[in-house]
């Protein structure tokens, strides 16, 4: 019995290292990135700015968990930009022009953006649509939907507790939007290592195959997998509305993009069954510090877009070269 | 007589301790027909290769028209004018026929393709095949006769004197395999030397002019007299006494597990196939490749779709729509290829044991210590050298199939199929997969052996069933089984 608790400690402690392992270039690199900005602008380190960057990381944050879902079974979702697009304008004209309650609003958001997403999921799994052309296409759509709801006009003017989500502070330090996004990303991490169905998704990417041949319900898990990627997108549109106290159809336009970056800066490969949620909390991290980072050295917003596309390459080619050596 | 095109002179061919090649002479004459003939891995599709220059020997030196030749690259050879035709055809589909005659080599006018020229000279090897279609149209949505000719009109183009023609016909018909014959000896009747491999006797023995039969990468034997019978040719292929790499076979009983009737797929790669299998039997399904025998086994785990007939399960008819639902009966596969249908490489053994008991662990939270405890018992109960966070990658081929296997017996399922069990696999790992798989028949288990090996069907089976061009050909017991009647039945 000893020797067995010595064994099964010595495993777990191999596993945990191994876990660490697999996000660890990430890691390392948001570590020398916060320790930089650190050294470099006397505003970046101080509790406020850490909260600021929360605050701002929401959206993309929701976003790429549901990105991670997708790109693990091997897929790509471009829609997510306009999921949430679509979803702020159901929620708008259901709350300020249908005149409905708030939260009635937004469970009609998160249906609609079910829809796209459910759409997407049958188009991939029966008719054998390419996940790239299906969630293009939708990208299209849901945005023009999104557009038609209003010919295109913004809205403005939700009740007061809606945009005190996004602002008032609990316990001084955390509003409810971050506490949404970072519930999310404990239920998505919880589930992804510890549910059946969540080991599922690291199966079908692996190999469709050999889950189709051992058991598991490929399509099922594809099309759940693009309706919560979807809603998650429809979630944080609503986030998004609650930051901004209105809603535009042009919202979220080339969110998908930033989303996809995160992702795979945070280790998940494009290929699908490997990475999770841990790297990808890193990867919405980078992000956010560095857009953060180079507003406080004042770098112009058209050099940031060249910066971000230089670490995309360093991260992800660094995570190829590291993988081959291994 | 003529001097030989090509002469092959004690070649050798040894992967590190491996000799797959020992000392192989062989003469092809202009204008003859030569059969290679020989079981899977006897050799000849590695010495196919050394003369296509796919694969260079380790020992011996080869002529060609006398002159001396070493092709190190297939180009070098198609160059002299030795063109090996594959058994998978590698024509671009979307392409024209004439594009794909001439790609790579396209004729060449004032720097840009000459489209003109290469039509008109495709139209013309085309010609000389008998084949009257257009070259201008596309290759997609011709019979797979007609691409077969358009690769050897595509060898014919580069000015081939030596064709090599690998299992030309495994996947033609009856009327096709006659049109191809006919243009096989008009080929020959204009001087080209034809390599003929295939299993099927009778087509060997009504196109060629000598079978040289291989055996273990050896010369064995030399036949030149059509009137020789089928028997001594197989005989001499599969010629030396079977050891005893078999563990005692188990006692089957006259219960019967998986009754099959009259099972037909969709698209004819098996018809009317009938058989039971009792538990604690051990049934082996042998047959030549394209047979139907992996669609036959997928289809009966669900893993295909079938046309017609019924898979009954205990006496219960299933209706099968996907693999979980045979799984969810209690019937599983361990599938013909290992890396690409059995395992995710590139994931932990653990996790690969998991992924085929999700729905036994469902619903409830897969802790770490859950999910090592269970994949440490199916490691250990198998014998899998590893642990179960070991990637699957890092395993020999013997201990992959066997963590293949774990994944599913943790199930204690009614009827466990194995399809090619020991591809790939060394000896002293096979004999502990005999193991595993007569101890499974000997707890009662129904199981259902696929394999190419003769060898090894005849040394596990109670019954063999040999499919042959996917009709049933018969079904044999282990005590009137051997490699001749196999094979006789095979090769009908």
């Amino acid at each position: 019995m000893v020797a067995l608790d010595i064994n099964e400690h010595r495993l777990s402690s191999g596993a945990w290292l191994s876990k660490v392992k697999g996000a660890a270039g990430p890691l390392v690199g948001l570590l020398a990135l916060c320790v930089f900005l650190s050294l470099s602008t006397d505003t970046f380190l101080s509790v406020r700015n850490g909260l600021n960057i929360l605050d701002q990381i929401t959206v993309l944050g929701i976003m790429a968990v549901g990105m991670t879902f997708v790109i693990l079974i091997g897929g790509i979702d471009l829609s997510v930009g306009s999921a949430l697009a679509l979803a702020m304008m159901v929620m708008g004209w259901t709350a300020n022009v249908a005149g409905l309650p708030l939260p009635v609003a937004i469970a009609f958001a998160l249906i609609a953006s079910a829809i796209s997403g459910l759409i997407v999921g049958l188009l991939v799994t029966q008719f054998r649509v390419p996940a790239f052309i299906a969630t293009l296409a939708m990208m299209s759509a849901a945005r023009g939907v999104a557009n038609m709801i209003t010919d295109g006009q913004q809205i403005v003017g939700f009740p007061d507790w809606f945009m005190m989500l996004a602002i008032d502070r609990h316990f001084g330090i955390l509003t409810a939007t971050v506490f949404l996004m970072l519930a999310v990303v404990l239920a998505a991490w919880l589930f992804l290592r510890f549910r059946s169905e969540g080991r599922m998704l690291y199966a079908v990417g692996g190999n469709a195959e050999v889950a189709r041949l051992a058991g598991i319900n490929v399509p099922l898990v594809t099309i759940a997998v693009y309706v919560v990627s979807a809603v998650l997108a429809g979630l944080a549109g609503i986030v998004l509305a609650a930051r901004l106290d209105s809603v535009q159809p042009s919202s979220g336009l080339g969110y998908e993009l930033d989303t996809i970056a995160a992702v795979v800066i945070g280790g998940t490969s494009l290929s699908g069954g490997a990475g999770g949620i841990g790297g990808t909390l890193i990867g919405v991290l980078i992000i956010g510090v560095l857009r953060n980072g180079l507003n406080l050295l004042n770098v112009s917003p058209f050099l940031q877009q060249v910066i971000i596309g230089i670490v995309i390459v360093l991260a992800v080619g660094a995570e190829t070269i590291r993988r081959r050596r291994a | 007589m003529t001097d030989p095109v090509l002469c092959l002179r004690d070649i050798s061919k040894s992967y590190g301790p491996l000799q797959v090649l020992k000392g192989v002479s062989l003469d092809v004459y202009p204008g003859e027909v030569v059969a290679l003939l020989g079981e899977n891995g006897a050799g000849k599709s590695t010495l196919s290769g050394i003369i296509a220059g796919s694969r260079t020997p380790s020992e011996g030196s080869m002529t060609w028209l006398g002159q001396p030749y070493a092709p190190a690259t297939p180009r070098e050879a198609i160059d002299k004018g030795v063109v090996l035709i594959h058994q998978e055809l590698q024509l671009l589909p979307q392409l024209s026929i004439a594009e794909n005659v001439f790609i790579g080599r396209w004729p060449m006018k004032n720097g840009v393709v000459d489209r003109r020229q290469m039509v008109r000279r495709a139209q013309e090897q085309l010609a000389r095949l008998n084949l009257h279609i257009p070259a201008t149209r596309t290759v997609a949505g011709l019979s797979t006769a007609n691409q077969q000719l358009i690769e050897i009109a595509k060898a014919l183009a580069l000015n081939a004197k030596l064709l090599i023609l690998d299992e030309p016909t495994a996947a033609l018909g009856g009327a096709e395999t006659e049109a191809l014959f006919e243009q096989v000896r008009k080929l020959r009747s204009e001087g080209v030397g034809i390599v003929y491999i295939s299993h099927r006797m009778e087509e060997i023995k009504r196109i060629t002019d000598r079978i040289v039969v291989l055996r273990d990468g050896e010369r064995v034997q030399e036949f030149s007299d059509s009137a020789t019978p089928v028997r001594t040719i197989v005989e001499s292929m599969v010629g030396r006494p079977l050891d005893r790499l078999f563990p005692a076979l188990p006692v089957p009983t006259d219960h019967p597990v998986l009754q099959v009737s009259g099972l037909s797929s969709p698209d004819n790669s098996f018809r009317d196939v009938t058989f039971d299998v009792r538990a604690g039997e051990i049934l082996g399904i042998a047959g030549l490749v394209g047979a139907g025998r992996t669609e036959l086994v997928r289809a009966i785990s669900g893993a295909d779709p079938i046309s017609a007939g019924s898979i009954r399960l205990e006496g219960e008819e299933l209706r099968l729509r996907d693999p979980a639902d045979a799984i969810a009966k209690g019937i599983v596969m361990v599938p013909e290829d290992r890396k690409e249908q059995g395992l995710v490489v590139g994931h932990r053994i653990g996790e690969n044991i998991i992924y085929a008991n999700l729905d036994k662990l469902g619903g409830r939270w897969i802790t770490p210590r859950v999910k090592r405890t269970f994949a440490e018992k199916a490691v250990a109960k198998f014998g899998v050298k590893g642990r179960a966070e070991q990637y699957a990658s890092d395993l020999s081929g013997g201990n992959q199939q066997k963590v293949v296997i774990a994944k599913w017996l943790m199930r204690d399922p009614k009827v466990v199929v194995l399809d090619e069990p020991t591809r790939g696999i060394d000896v002293g790992a096979r004999a502990g997969i005999y193991d595993i798989i007569v101890n499974l028949a000997k707890q009662g288990v129904a199981v259902i052996v696929v394999s190419s090996d003769l060898e090894e069907v005849l040394g596990v089976s109670n019954r063999i069933l040999v499919l042959a061009q996917g009709k049933q050909a018969g079904i044999l017991d282990c005590d009137q089984a051997n490699d001749v009647s196999v094979m006789e039945l095979a090769t009908i």
